[in-house]
C-alpha cells in the first residue's frame, strides 16, 4: 500500500548544558492512509519528542542528525521531505496543513482568554480559503460532529467551561477540520476517566473510517492500543524495540521489554497472579547504556552481546520484527 | 475466583479499626441569591464503610466521585459536616469527627496520608533522611539524633532505599523511588493506618507493579489497613480484599473484591468494569458505552444519582433514591439489581 508518512533513520539529540542528551535514535517507521500506528513507551521513552519531529515542533536546542529523513506523501504531489523544509510559510502543511495534533492535555492546549469558536475559526482561515461565515458554519458542524450537544452555545465558550471529556472532543473537532491526511494524537486519552476514554476512542476510530485519514496514537497503555491500533511499535530510551501488527506484538511479544510491558499490567481475568514488576528505574537519559538500551533491566541480559553491541531488528513474521540480541541465532548459539 | 480475597474480609466478626455512619462532607458554595440557604456541594453524602485492621481497602470511582474527600475526611482534613467515624486500634479508640488537641495529635501518628504526585510531595531542599525523618521530629517520637537515624534506616530498608539514597536530594530519584521514599515517610511513626490516595496513577506500568507488590507486603508485615483510593479497577482488583464504588458522593456497591469482580450488581460498576480496555484486540466493540458524563455535585439528579447515565433507568430511579443493600456482605444500592443480575 501507498504509505502516507515515512520515518527513516530519525535521530535527535537535544544541547542541554549538561551535555547532549539522546532522545531518538535510528527510528523509522510509516504509516499508510486509514492506518493507526500505536507508539508505546514509558515517560521517557522519547515517544511525544517523535511524534513533534514530524512536524519539527522541537525546541530550537534539539539537533536532528543528516540522515533523518521524514517523507510526507500527498496525492499528486511529489513527496515532502519535512526536515528539508526551511520557510516557516512552507511549514504550514506540516503544522496543521497534511498533519494535526491532539495533545495530552486539553486544558493546556487551548488558549484560555480566547473562545472555542474563534481558536476554531482561526485556523480555518489559515489553512483553507474559507470566509468567517463558512468557518464558523463548519466549525459547529465539527462540534457538532464529535457529539457535543449545543454545538452553537459551545462555539461561543472558552474551554474552562467545558469538562474534561468535552475540551477532548473539541480538541478532536478542532484537529480535524483542516481535514488532515495524518492525525498525532499524542496520549488523547491519560486524562480521562475509563467510562470517557471508551467514548473518545469509538469517535476516533469512526472518524478514521469517515475521513480515511491515518494516526499515529501514542500511548502508554496498552490495553488503549490493544482496542484501537492496527500496528504497533515500542519505544524504550529512544529506540524502538519491537513493531508489528497488533495481534502479533501483544500475543507473541517477542522483545524481553515487551514481555515485561504485558506482565506487569493488571490483568482482570486472574486476580491470583501476583504483579511482575520489571526490576529496576529507567536509566537516566545522560546515562544511556551501551549496546542494548534495556540490557540493565534485562531478565536475560547476556554479557557478551547484550552489553557491548547494539542489535538489529530480526523479522519474525512478515511484519512483526523486534531488536534483541536473543533473537539472532549466531549469538545465542 | 478466589476465595483467599474473600476469606481475608471477616470484618463482620471483630471490631472494624474504622467505622463511619452518614459521614457527610458539603461544601458551602457562594450564592447569589439574598434569601435561602447557600447551595451546597454534596462531595460526600452519608457514607457507611468498616474497614477491618489489617484489610487492604479500596475505593473506586470516576473523578469528581467524591472518593478522595472520602480518605481525607478520615484523616480529619476534610471538614466533617454530618455522621461519625469511630477508630478503634485496640490500644485507643476515637470519634474522628470530634477529635481536638492531644487526642488528634496522636490519632496523626496512627493515620497516614501517601499522595498522588511524587513529584509534589517531596520538599526539593530536603535530603531524603530529612524527608524521612521530620514526622519523627515533629511529632517527637524520637529522642536524641541517633535515635531518628536508627529509625529512619531501618523503615528506608523497608521501602529498598539504601544508605547512599538517604544522603541525597528528591531530583536525583525516578518516580518508582520518589513514590518508596513518601512511602517510607508515611511508615516512619509507625502507623495503623493509611490512605494511598492514588499512589500509582502518576507512575509507569512496570514500575507501578513494583510499590504495589511494596505496599502489599507492608501491609501483611506491620499488619497496617489501608484506605487505596483509586479510579484504575485492574489495580484495585489485584490488591484490595474489600472493594467500595462510588458515584457522586454516594456509595454504590461494596463488596469484597472477589464477588465484586466476578459478580458486579451496579450497572455503574459493570460499565466501569466493562470500559477498561482488554489487552486482546479481538475484544473490541464488546465494551459496554456509558453515554454522557458524570453530573455536576452542584445540581445532582434527583433519585438515584446514576439515572442520567444508565441504560436500565426507569422511573422510579428519576424520583426515589435507592438505599445500600447489603445481602451476603455484597452491599448495592441500586433499585433492580436483582432484576438485572437475572437477565
Amino acid at each position: 500500500m501507498a504509505k502516507l508518512i515515512e520515518v527513516e533513520n530519525l535521530t535527535l539529540q537535544f544541547k542541554t548544558d549538561e551535555g547532549l542528551i539522546t532522545a531518538v535514535d535510528d527510528v523509522s517507521f510509516s504509516i499508510a492512509p486509514g492506518e493507526i500506528l500505536g507508539l508505546v513507551g514509558e515517560s521517557g521513552s522519547g515517544k511525544s519528542v517523535t511524534a513533534k519531529s514530524l512536524m519539527r515542533l522541537n525546541p530550537s536546542n534539539a539537533i536532528y542528525s543528516e540522515d533523518t529523513k521524514i517523507n510526507l506523501h500527498l496525492d499528486g504531489q511529489e513527496p515532502i521531505d519535512i526536515m528539508q523544509i526551511k520557510s516557516a510559510k512552507d511549514m504550514k502543511v506540516a503544522r496543521g496543513g497534511a498533519i494535526s495534533m491532539i495533545f495530552q492535555e486539553p486544558m493546556a492546549s487551548f488558549a484560555p482568554a480566547i473562545t472555542i469558536g474563534d481558536q476554531m475559526v482561526e485556523q480555518l482561515l489559515i489553512h483553507t480559503d474559507y470566509n468567517a461565515a463558512k468557518a464558523k458554519k463548519y466549525s459547529i458542524e465539527m462540534l457538532d460532529r464529535v457529539g457535543i450537544s449545543d454545538a452553537d452555545k459551545r462555539f461561543k465558550q472558552y474551554a474552562f467551561e467545558l469538562s474534561g471529556g468535552m475540551r477532548q472532543r473539541a480538541m478532536i473537532a478542532m484537529a480535524l477540520s483542516t481535514k488532515p491526511k495524518l492525525l498525532i494524537a499524542d496520549e488523547p486519552t491519560t486524562a480521562l476517566d475509563v467510562t470517557i476514554q471508551l467514548q473518545v476512542i469509538d469517535l476516533m476510530k469512526d472518524l478514521v473510517k469517515e475521513f480515511g485519514m491515518g494516526i499515529l496514537f501514542i500511548t502508554h497503555d496498552l490495553g488503549v492500543i490493544a482496542q484501537t491500533a492496527d500496528n504497533v511499535a515500542v519505544m524504550y530510551l529512544g529506540k524502538l524495540i519491537e513493531k508489528g501488527s497488533v495481534r502479533d506484538v501483544l500475543r507473541n511479544p517477542s522483545h524481553p521489554y515487551t514481555q515485561g510491558l504485558i506482565d506487569a499490567l493488571p490483568q482482570l481475568d486472574n486476580l491470583d497472579v501476583p504483579l511482575k514488576a520489571i526490576a529496576g528505574d529507567i536509566p537516566s537519559p545522560l546515562e544511556r547504556p551501551p549496546g542494548c538500551v534495556f540490557h540493565t533491566r534485562c531478565p536475560k541480559n547476556l554479557v557478551t552481546a547484550c552489553q557491548a553491541t547494539v542489535p538489529e531488528f530480526t523479522t519474525l513474521k512478515k511484519d512483526h520484527e523486534a531488536a534483541c540480541h536473543l533473537l539472532n541465532e549466531e549469538v545465542t548459539s | 475466583m478466589s476465595d483467599k480475597k474473600t476469606a481475608n474480609n471477616t470484618a463482620s466478626t471483630k471490631t472494624p479499626l474504622i467505622k463511619t455512619k452518614g459521614l457527610s462532607v458539603h461544601y458551602p458554595l457562594r450564592s447569589n441569591k439574598i434569601f435561602g440557604p447557600p447551595p451546597v456541594v454534596r462531595a460526600v453524602d452519608g457514607i457507611d464503610i468498616e474497614i477491618a485492621a489489617g484489610s487492604f481497602f479500596g475505593l473506586v470511582g470516576e473523578s469528581g466521585s467524591g472518593k478522595t474527600t472520602l480518605g481525607r475526611a478520615l484523616l480529619q482534613a476534610a471538614p466533617i459536616t454530618h455522621g461519625s467515624i469511630e477508630y478503634n486500634d485496640g490500644e485507643v479508640s476515637y470519634n474522628i469527627e470530634t477529635l481536638k488537641g492531644a487526642d488528634l495529635k496522636d490519632y496523626r501518628k496512627r493515620a497516614q496520608l501517601i499522595f498522588q504526585d511524587p513529584y509534589a510531595a517531596l520538599s526539593p531542599r530536603m535530603t531524603v533522611r530529612d524527608i524521612i525523618a521530620e514526622p519523627l521530629e515533629v511529632m517527637g517520637l524520637t529522642k536524641t539524633r541517633a535515635e531518628t537515624d536508627a529509625r529512619v534506616r531501618e523503615i528506608a530498608a523497608k521501602c529498598r532505599l539504601s544508605l547512599e539514597h538517604l544522603r541525597r536530594f528528591p531530583h536525583a530519584f525516578s518516580g518508582g523511588q520518589r513514590q518508596r521514599i513518601s512511602i517510607a515517610r508515611a511508615l516512619v511513626s509507625n502507623p495503623k493506618f493509611i490512605v494511598a490516595d492514588e499512589s500509582v496513577a502518576a507512575l509507569d506500568v512496570s514500575i507501578q507493579a513494583d510499590v504495589l507488590n511494596l505496599l502489599k507486603d507492608i501491609q501483611r508485615e506491620m499488619g497496617l489497613a489501608f484506605l487505596f483510593v483509586s479510579h484504575d479497577l485492574s489495580v484495585v482488583a489485584h490488591v484490595c480484599d474489600h472493594v467500595a464504588v462510588m458515584y457522586l458522593g454516594r456509595l454504590v456497591e461494596s463488596a469484597p473484591t472477589g464477588a465484586l469482580f466476578a459478580k458486579p450488581r451496579h450497572p455503574y460498576t459493570r460499565a466501569l468494569l466493562s470500559a477498561i480496555p482488554s489487552l486482546d484486540p479481538d475484544d473490541r466493540g464488546k465494551a459496554q458505552k456509558l453515554e454522557g458524563e458524570i453530573p455536576s455535585p452542584t445540581n445532582p439528579p434527583p433519585g438515584c444519582k446514576f439515572n442520567t447515565r444508565c441504560p436500565h433507568a426507569q422511573d422510579k430511579c428519576r424520583v426515589d433514591e435507592p438505599e445500600l443493600v447489603v445481602q451476603d456482605g455484597h452491599g448495592v444500592a441500586c433499585h433492580f439489581w436483582q432484576e438485572l443480575m437475572d437477565k
